[in-house]
């Protein structure tokens, strides 16, 4: 056994290589682990010439390495340059399988590892602790020894690697850089991912190379990948490019051949080359059993760390992106204040110190930014599990704000996802619009404004200061992030959230003693989407409340199910089998994953007997209902076709996502010339970049959707945002700012296709000098040429971002698309306005 | 911040009412227009028109000249200007808070209108000069804007319905993938046969002229003749007839979709140049009135 370094870190992005450099400059025997032949991987496997941006602006940028926004070729030299002159001890190829402590076991300190079974079973096993030095076991082979590991590996995780016998041939890769590099050689590919799909189509792609391409699918589907690559991938076989070879699973791979497991048995193939593309493993499961325990069972939880980024194994300290900082600047910083925590300096401040001290300096009362940030965590309720790192990241996420009496903090009908905290003073509710003198309180170090986090719905109710207040606004990432970090906070919010839904949606009279027995009873249940909750027939008895999604409900009539309605968060159902007795009159389903509280019939009609003006309510719903599915039942018999063109227009429009939308753009294609005039009007609106695309999309009964934003009530491509820019604003709209860095994630996240990455063109001459003179490329989108040109001749090129609708924000009248259309097909709707009966059925003539 | 925003700023919430109004709207074409409100004004201008014209005493006698006639001449040369500014506006859609739909009901109601207002001002005196000229034009391009309104009117279900989910890339895109299949499938082929198949595929997706366009029938289709002559009943052959009966039907897809499309267009082409050469025409009437008064 070689020398004992006093700090090993693992992966060598901008997070290992900013502590790397520290290191080197503190003069700490180090040494940087990388698993492949360069530094940095992840931003070395970007695409050529992209542009890396540099976000939070305002955020300082400590290492002893240089990053600013640009050109990635420029970036990694950089970084390649100045890691050799601070003579960073690098070692190249050395990929970290196992971390485990030589010293004492630690007393006490026990990891438990919970195993999880496709099939649902858990099975947990114990790990002891040991003290360090740690030995970290390569994948060559050797060993290397550190007193302090530093875990800066990112989220990216590794390739999963084939299993069956002979796997661990040379000839079996699991990355393809080049297409063209390969020629006269017979590839299998294994995995019908997309990237699996592109691969393969890229080596048959040029029949000069004269490749024999297959690619295996255990299955007859392509169900992971995109629906282009799919169709791409079926034409090249018909056309004999490749062939896809389905039902066939790898049985034992040998220099020159593949042995195929086919469903009319086995099948021996010559094969040169094996490019496994089977999805890759989070990196976890490594993490869990270097002893690292994570804050949750959830997917996204991070593990848990001290102020000074050490984990639960002593030692062991983990930063950037796998500690939840996926920006660069932040992941920099890092690197190098782990070093000097554990060089042992403890008087560093964190680098956001500036930022978040700026979020308390509106605030009354002279504090410092500990004694503020100690003063939300110990007033707010919800916030006491946290420790004062988590507070920190908690709080970069969040906002302070002071109110003064009766002054207004949000307003009924606002959008708004953000949770509130009271860390002083309390508010009122104005529950009655019509009357905005009844008010029910909020005291002190509890929340409101939970409705809008769970169900993404607008404000139900305005929220005043009733004396000078303090709040701290929780975005929702924050908020999400703290229900997963701490497990009292889940349960609390959970439980305030469906207190206050009973009490809102019972309307007026109900107090929270009224139905805390009920609160108790109730379950949270998760829907899939298409999942059945109620079933037309049978005989249980319980009361639902969608707390987040839709449902729809449907009706057997004739042998097929019938649409009736649509039902939004918020609303109740199942009522009717409870108060009448009766069996389900009508099937209800899940448009989309949604959940739904359960509370129990009894208690429901307990309620309703103690108050009869809630149950006067819940009758006159009930009666509402009932005479919507009379007269739906009634049009069926005499008017049967208008009855299966709602319905399955319904349908149709539920399964291409209107169900999750809050305001869709949608085309009658009885009405639309196709002139093109709405992607026109939405690039002239917008920096000359259209954000629709109108021939795109499904079509029923000339019901058009085209390709455009729908401002999903839990936006897809809020979900992983590094920098944060997606938002969404005043009018419900989701938008983009311009932190926003290219990653292209929310791109890959949206699953309707609606954001695209381009780079801002240029302006264009006007249109008073195109029409008198021909200048510029006229109204609309500029062609690609054109637009290439024109920045080419500006000088300055701009980075790609994300590009995506946000419902003409700021532009006075409104969606520029529905404006400029000039016969009136295009239209922007929101689900439960235009899932009615007569809105689908009505003529457009 | 989030919330607070639409607090603060007032009209925050005066956004999310007009919004709320958008989402709940009907669709309702451009003729139907808040129940036909240009219709209703149309409708009134002409009544007016005719009225005054009947009722009121002209000497010495009904004409451009009296102060009724020109009162309806500068209403009808009004309207001429305002409605040739349609042009401008549907390719200016900022700022203003203004639909290009209703911009359209009103150029369709108040064009249609001008037939009365234009035909009372001549005082149906109709001679062989630039008044009668200026004259003949509006109702040409009131006659080329009728059947713009009848094929707006008629047309787009049948170009939603040939469209059948795909957009133009996706159809050219097809028409490519089978190429690709013909040309190795034809590789078998005797002379004969794949030079049939050659021909076809050299042919320009877009072959054709204006005629053709229109018409939806292309007499030169080199997939259709390759298709009638393509003899023999082997394998090949057989994929290859199937192949090119999918080519045709691909191209009868792409042509059916040129052809609504030049008849939704077609007519633009006649009415816009109308429309200047009516502007010319209208400015020589009225110069010459005013210089020979």
């Amino acid at each position: 056994m070689g020398e004992i370094y006093t700090v090993a870190i693992i992966g060598s992005g901008p997070a290992g290589l900013s502590a790397a450099a520290r290191a080197a400059a503190l003069g700490l025997s180090h040494v940087l682990l990388e698993k492949t032949d360069h530094l940095s991987d992840t931003i070395y496997k970007y695409q050529k010439g992209k542009h890396v941006m540099a976000t939070p602006a305002n955020l300082v940028l400590r290492s002893d390495i240089d990053f600013e926004a640009g050109k990635r070729e420029v970036i990694l030299g950089l970084w390649d340059e100045q890691i050799a002159g601070h003579k960073v001890h690098v070692k190249y190829h050395a990929e970290a399988r196992a971390i485990r402590g030589t010293g004492d076991a630690i007393p006490g300190s026990v990891q438990q590892l919970v195993t999880r079974a496709r099939d649902g079973t858990k099975s947990v096993r114990d790990i002891q602790r040991h003290a360090p030095p740690y030995a970290i076991e390569l994948a060559n082979g050797e060993t290397v020894m550190a007193q302090n590991v530093i875990l800066a590996i990112g989220t990216q995780g590794n390739p999963n690697r084939m299993r069956c016998p002979g796997a661990d041939l040379p000839h079996v890769q699991y990355q393809l850089d080049d297409p063209a590099e390969y020629v006269d050689e017979h590839i299998v590919i294994v995995g019908t991912g997309d990237a699996g799909i592109e691969n393969a189509r890229g080596l048959a792609e040029d029949p000069a190379q004269r490749n024999t391409v297959s690619i295996l699918n255990r299955g007859t589907e392509f169900p992971t990948a995109k629906d282009a690559n799919v169709k791409a991938l079926m034409a090249d076989h018909e056309a004999g490019k490749l062939m896809i070879r389905t039902e066939s699973e790898t049985a034992s791979i040998e220099p020159g051949f593949i042995t195929l497991t086919t469903r009319d048995g086995e099948l021996r193939i010559p094969c040169d080359r094996i490019i496994a593309r089977i999805g890759s493993a989070p990196p976890r499961a490594f993490v869990e059993e270097c002893g690292i325990e994570f804050s949750s069972e959830d997917r996204s939880a991070f593990p848990k760390l001290s102020p000074v980024f050490e984990s639960t194994a002593p030692g062991i300290f983990v930063i950037g992106a796998l500690a939840g900082y996926p920006l660069i600047k932040h992941c920099m910083n890092q690197g190098h204040d782990v070093i000097e925590f554990i060089n042992g300096n403890t008087e560093l401040k964190p680098a956001d110190e500036p930022i978040i001290a700026a979020k308390f300096a509106s605030l009354p009362g002279n504090r410092s930014t500990g004694e503020w940030l100690e003063f939300l965590r110990t007033n707010v309720s919800i916030l006491n599990g946290m420790n004062p790192l988590q507070m920190r990241e908690f709080m970069l996420d969040s906002e302070a704000r002071f109110f003064g009496p009766s002054e207004v903090i949000f307003e009924r009908n606002a959008p708004g996802s953000s949770l509130f905290g009271i860390a002083s003073g309390s508010v009122a509710v104005e529950v009655n619009p019509a009357d905005p003198s009844i008010t029910i309180p909020i005291e002190a170090g509890s929340i409101f404004g939970e409705v809008g986090l769970i169900s993404g719905r607008r404000r139900g109710a305005t929220i005043r200061a009733a004396e000078d207040t303090i709040v701290v606004e929780i975005s929702r990432l924050a908020a999400l992030k703290l229900q997963s970090q701490v497990p009292t906070a889940k349960a609390a919010i959970q439980r305030i959230s469906i207190e206050r839904q009973l009490l809102q949606m019972f309307g007026s009279g109900l107090k929270r003693e009224d139905v805390a027995a009920l609160v108790e009873a109730a379950r949270v249940e998760e829907k899939r989407a298409g999942e059945v909750v109620v079933a037309e027939g049978a005989d249980d008895k319980d009361v639902f409340i969608i707390r987040r999604g839709s449902m729809i409900v449907e009706k057997a009539i004739g042998e097929r199910p019938v649409f009736l309605s649509y039902l939004p968060a918020g609303s109740y159902f199942g009522e009717m089998a409870v108060i009448d007795g009766s069996l389900r009159t009508a099937t209800v389903k899940a448009a989309i994953k949604s959940e739904v509280i359960r509370l129990p019939g009894e208690g429901f009609l307990a309620l309703l007997e103690k108050n009869p003006a809630l149950r006067e309510k819940a009758m006159k719903d009930m009666a509402g209902r009932r005479a919507t599915n009379a007269f739906i039942e009634s049009r069926k018999d005499s008017f049967g076709g208008a009855v299966d063109l709602y319905s399955e227009t319904a349908q149709f429009l539920v399964d291409n996502g209107i169900g999750e939308a809050t305001d869709v753009l949608l085309i009658d294609e009885k009405l639309c010339i196709g002139c093109d005039n709405c992607e026109k009007a939405c690039a002239d609106s917008h920096d000359g970049l259209t954000r629709l695309d109108r021939e795109a999309g499904r079509t029923y009964a000339h019901l058009h959707v085209p390709t455009s934003c729908r401002h999903c009530e839990h936006p897809h491509c809020m979900a992983d945002c590094p920098p944060n820019a997606i938002k969404r604003g005043p009018d419900g709209e989701v938008f983009i700012d311009d932190t926003c860095i290219g990653c292209g994630n929310c791109q890959r996240n949206c699953p309707y296709g609606v954001i695209r990455m381009d780079a801002k063109p240029p302006k264009k001459p006007s249109l008073l000098q195109w029409m008198l003179f021909g200048r510029g490329p006229g109204p609309g989108e500029a062609s690609y040429n054109w637009r290439k040109k024109a920045a080419a001749k500006d000088g300055t090129p701009k980075a790609k971002q994300a590009i995506k609708c946000d419902m003409c924000s700021g532009i006075d009248g409104g969606p520029a698309c529905v404006r400029a259309c000039p016969t009136g097909a295009a239209i922007r709707v929101s689900p439960d306005k235009f899932l009615t009966f007569t809105k689908l059925t009505e003529d457009a003539e | 911040m989030m919330a607070t925003k639409a607090a603060q700023t007032k009209g925050g919430t005066g956004r999310f009412t007009q919004d709320e109004k958008r989402r709940d709207s009907d669709h309702v074409s451009f003729l139907k227009h808040r129940g036909f409100r240009w219709l209703w004004i149309a409708l009134a201008l002409s009544a007016a028109s005719i009225a005054g014209y009947v009722l009121i005493d002209q000497e010495p006698r009904p004409n451009g000249g009296t102060w009724y006639g020109y009162t309806l001449g500068t209403i009808g040369f009004g309207l001429i200007l305002w409605l040739s500014l349609l042009g401008v506006r549907k390719r200016r859609i900022n700022p203003g808070a203004w639909s290009l739909k209703a911009w359209t009901s009103a150029h369709v109601y108040l064009g249609l209108s001008l037939a009365v207002v234009g035909t009372l001002h001549t005082g149906f005196q109709m001679g062989w000069n630039v008044h009668t000229l200026a004259y003949v034009l509006m109702l040409l391009v009131i006659v080329t804007g009728i059947y713009g309104v009848v094929v707006y009117a008629t047309l787009p279900a049948s170009l939603s319905s040939n469209r059948k989910e795909m957009t133009r890339a996706q159809m050219l895109d097809a028409l490519t993938a089978i190429d690709r299949q013909l040309e190795s499938a034809a590789q078998p082929l005797g002379r004969a046969e794949a030079d049939l198949v050659i021909a076809a595929l050299a042919q320009d997706v877009f072959y054709g002229g204006p005629l053709a366009r229109l018409t939806g029938r292309y007499p030169g289709c080199a997939t259709s003749r390759a298709l009638k002559r393509m003899g023999g009943n082997s394998e090949e052959t057989a994929r290859v007839g199937s192949l090119l009966e999918r080519r045709r039907d691909q191209l009868a897809q792409i042509r059916g979709a040129l052809r609504i499309r030049a008849m939704l267009e077609i007519w633009l082409f006649i009415h816009i140049p109308l429309t200047i050469a009516l502007i010319a025409a209208l400015t020589a009437h009225v110069i010459s009135v005013f210089y020979y008064w």
